[in-house]
């Protein structure tokens, strides 16, 4: 069986590799951008990040576990409150309730998993609307957080976080600089696993996944859970930079899912550097576009639209085609074994 | 009293709401698109109300004489150009492009007539009401959409089950290749049924005009309720989305009975309870 | 001798990167039955997707009384009088077996065939008219999948396996009904897998073997061994 020995099974590429390295020299950099880039700049850096983290969370549930779900501002929202409800009313210091709001928006997705698994499709995405918006009404009757008008985070919990204004400007930033890099690994990381493998034979054919044994159940419930603590987590550190949070902000259908869907579609669906592309693009046409006002909102409308039509997989799926380019490989290749 | 006039409310507005699912119904029935810019077709076809009613000084009423044509017209043009392509075995093509769709409505909407309310204005219509007696009172524009709705599902009824173009349409939703082998069109047979729909959007979008101010960004919430009445009243059954309607209506009434902030939410729980414990609805039809 | 009335032309067909047909050559003349056997995945019923414009191929490559059909859709195809009786009768399941009938009439082809006259080729359907397609019986069903192709008076019916799964007393009921159904001037293309059924209705034969044509000539004038080698490759 000397083909067996010849050749071995690789999941990197010498792009990928010349990629982390190049990927921890950009880290390196983004990690010290307090020291070089100016105080909006440090702001408009966080943004990004938390975007190219909800555009990963969305893409992993709907490029990969077929979830295609227009409601993740419920987990959003739902993660800020509990930020602003922990830090004001049990006196948690804001950056340590991250962890905790990670385990209760997961505890909170099971019983609305078990509920929205039961519609379908594009009846799915519906539903989790719903679930949004079930969230936005129950956060607007919750009086002792300002109701239907929201609330601001009271000065002295905002000091607890650092004494210095660019203090805390640094850590928020660095806070969402680290969720952004937990995202990505976790979906990378998921993704590399057997787990992962099952998840990518579900959506490529998910009669022929279930022949082979692949509780589709299970897995697309994991999945979904996992993606609405990171995404709590993220909404946290959203309202975090912010410091201010009311239902309509914080369960904005525009702001957490259209966005970040228009992100994804035109980065590349189904892949972990669509997301990230279509972030810098995303952020490159607001900077430039941002006076057109509600007009940018239609122009991205109209961009995703004919991408989707056009080319479906993206920028990042045009230039994968054009060059077999894979930064975060997924998929496994047999390659013949080198003699060094 | 106050219990049964919300109730009666509720089963009128029902109406409604069956009138923003029937629609959603149709379509999906027909080539299981779920249009998610539904509701913001609702309201584009309000907007139109209220430039047809400016600017030709016409009834509302009279303007769905324009405003139906126009918008099944749209609904033609729309599948035929746009949606056709992305209906295949792959959800998220419909899904997305429906959602860009909701967003460049909302916003353009929001560019040319702003963010303010509106209404249409139906005159002595607004507020005649029929005396029922024990002191409660049915609008007559509730009644009026209510029988609008009952009549339009009737007539759907007719159409799917009474005539060759439900036949088609039946027979393109079973098997679109032998279909076409029969000599349709699907791209068209699909064409008719967006417009059906978007017909039926139009009547609805008057109708919600006539009733409350609207403004760009209610479409929605539109969808949402008329999702949930299909949900309720069982996927496939057009009578059903009217008990649906009902259902919801009933259940918003009585929440807001209880306290004005839990009307939506009452009705959202009413969904969530009939998805929890008959997740195929109400009265899912049988077949299939 | 006149002209074919469908004439095939170095038809390849392909599904995705799978190439399932190679250069197919094959002609009809009006009024005459044509056999097309082969082995499982020889490519009959791609043949049968590539006429009825079900699968799209080069305009010449199907070419109908002369003219480049090969692109056409599968509606504009059975407007132009082919039909098809479907492998596995694929009837609607929602609609009633009269309705069934119907929408085979709908392309509005005038001719002999109608409802009527269905029903008095197979008196039991008229009985269950009204009854959905899906509660017959598999026999019944072939005779609706029959009907519903005849409805639109078409000048050639394509007929995909049609014994398949059927007791052989219905399959025997069916194909003694043929000769009446193909009498007046229609012309035929049966695929089957059974052959002597096949060959014993048609005039000439193709065989296909691996997405080309291995065989073709009268039925009188070829021997079974002549088959088995075409059909087998042995």
């Amino acid at each position: 069986m000397s083909a067996a020995t010849d050749h071995i099974i690789v999941q990197s590429s010498r792009a990928s590799r010349a990629a982390s390295i190049v990927a921890l020299l950009l880290l390196a950099i983004l990690v010290a951008a307090p020291w070089w880039a100016g105080r909006a700049d440090l702001r408009l850096f966080g943004e990004i990040y938390l975007y190219v983290a909800l555009a990963c969370l969305w893409n992993f549930l709907a490029g990969y576990a077929g979830l295609v779900s227009v409601g993740q501002q419920a987990f959003v929202g739902f993660g800020g409150y509990c930020l602003f409800g922990m830090a004001m009313f049990l006196g948690i210091h804001p950056m340590a309730t991250i962890p905790f709001i990670f385990v209760l928006g997961a505890l909170i997705s099971v019983p609305v998993a078990v509920l929205i698994f039961r519609l379908r499709g594009a009846y799915f995405a519906i539903g989790t609307w719903v679930i949004a918006e079930v969230f936005r009404l129950t956060a607007a009757q919750i009086s002792a957080l300002g109701g239907g008008s929201g609330t601001s985070i009271p000065v002295d919990i905002i000091r607890s976080i650092a004494a210095s204004r660019s203090g805390r400007e640094h850590a928020a930033y660095w806070a969402a600089l680290a969720v952004a890099i937990l995202v990505i690994a976790c979906v990378y990381l998921f993704l590399r696993s057997r787990q992962g493998l099952a998840l990518q034979a579900i959506r490529d054919n998910e009669t022929a996944a279930q022949a082979m044994g692949i509780d589709i159940w299970r897995t697309k419930f994991f999945v979904y859970v996992v993606t609405a603590g990171l995404t709590s987590a993220v909404g946290a550190l959203i309202f975090l930079q912010k410091l201010r949070i009311s239902p309509d902000a914080a369960f904005s259908v525009n702001d957490w899912t259209a966005f970040v869907i228009f992100i994804v579609v035109i980065g590349g669906i189904g892949t972990i550097e669509g997301p990230i592309v279509g972030t810098i693009v995303f952020f490159l046409l607001r900077e430039t576009l941002a006076d057109l006002g509600s007009a940018y909102l239609l122009i991205l409308g109209v961009v995703a639209i004919v991408v989707m039509l056009r080319a479906p997989s993206g920028l990042w799926g045009f230039v994968k085609s054009r060059t077999g380019l894979e930064l975060f490989p997924t998929t496994r290749r047999v390659v013949p074994k080198h003699k060094d | 009293m106050d219990w049964v006039n919300a109730v009666l409310q509720g089963v009128l507005l029902g109406g409604l709401y069956a009138l923003f699912a029937a629609g959603l119904s149709l379509i999906f029935g027909v080539m299981r698109l779920v249009n998610i810019a539904h509701g913001d077709f609702i309201v584009l076809a309000a907007f139109l109300g209220l430039v047809v009613t400016t600017t030709l000084g016409m009834h509302p009423l009279a303007a769905l004489a324009i405003v139906v044509p126009f918008m099944a017209l749209l609904g033609y043009v729309l599948q035929r150009c746009i949606l056709n392509q992305t209906l295949g075995n792959d959800i998220l093509p419909p899904l997305l492009v429906t959602f860009g769709l909701s967003v460049i409505i909302q916003n353009g909407l929001l560019e040319i007539f702003t963010a303010n309310p509106q209404k249409l204005s139906a005159g002595a219509l607004e507020t005649a009401s029929i005396p029922l007696g024990g002191g409660l009172n049915a609008g007559v524009l509730p009644i009026l959409t209510f029988a609008a709705a009952v009549a339009i599902i009737a007539f759907l009824q007719w159409i799917f089950y009474r005539t060759s173009l439900g036949r088609a349409f039946r027979a393109v939703s079973d098997n679109q290749d032998i279909a076409q082998l029969m000599g349709l069109n699907k791209s068209h047979i699909f064409g008719l049924a967006m417009a059906l729909s978007m017909a039926v959007i139009a009547i609805a979008g008057i109708f919600l005009a006539v009733r409350t101010s609207f403004d760009p960004s209610v479409g929605p919430a539109r969808l949402i309720f008329g999702f949930e009445a299909v949900i309720i009243g069982g996927l496939g059954n057009l009578w059903g989305t009217l008990i649906g309607g009902i259902i919801l209506g009933v259940s918003q009434n009585i929440g807001a009975q209880i306290n004005p902030g839990w009307q939506l939410l009452a009705g959202h729980i009413a969904f969530l309870i009939v998805l929890a414990v008959r997740p195929r609805g109400l009265f899912p039809r049988v077949d299939g | 001798m006149a002209d074919p009335i469908l004439k095939i032309q170095n038809l390849d067909a392909y599904y995705g990167d799978f190439q399932a047909l190679f250069g197919v050559n094959c002609e009809v003349n009006k009024g005459e039955i044509i056999a097309i056997i082969g082995a499982n995945g020889a490519g009959k019923t791609t043949l049968m997707r590539a006429i009825t414009g079900l699968l799209k191929s080069d305009p010449d490559m199907v070419q109908w009384h002369g003219s480049p059909v090969g692109a056409l859709r599968a509606d504009q195809v059975a407007r132009l009088g082919i039909a098809m009786v479907p492998e596995g009768r694929q009837l609607f399941p929602s609609l009633s077996v009269e309705e069934n009938l119907k929408i085979g009439g709908q392309v509005g082809r005038s001719g002999a065939w109608s409802v009527e006259t269905v029903f008095e080729l197979f008196p039991i359907l008229k009985e269950r008219r009204n009854v959905p397609s899906t509660s017959l019986s598999g026999g019944q069903q072939q005779m609706v999948a029959i009907g519903r192709a005849l409805m639109s008076n078409p000048d050639l019916l394509l007929f995909d396996e049609i014994s398949l799964g059927l007791a052989p007393i219905i399959i025997k009921t069916i194909y003694d009904a043929l000769p009446n159904i193909v009498g007046d001037g229609m012309t035929g293309i049966i695929v089957e897998q059974d052959i002597a059924k096949a060959l014993s209705v048609s005039d000439r034969v193709y065989c296909l073997q691996e997405g080309r044509v291995s065989l073709e000539g009268s039925v009188k004038s070829i021997s079974r061994e002549d088959i088995s080698h075409a059909y087998f490759g042995v």
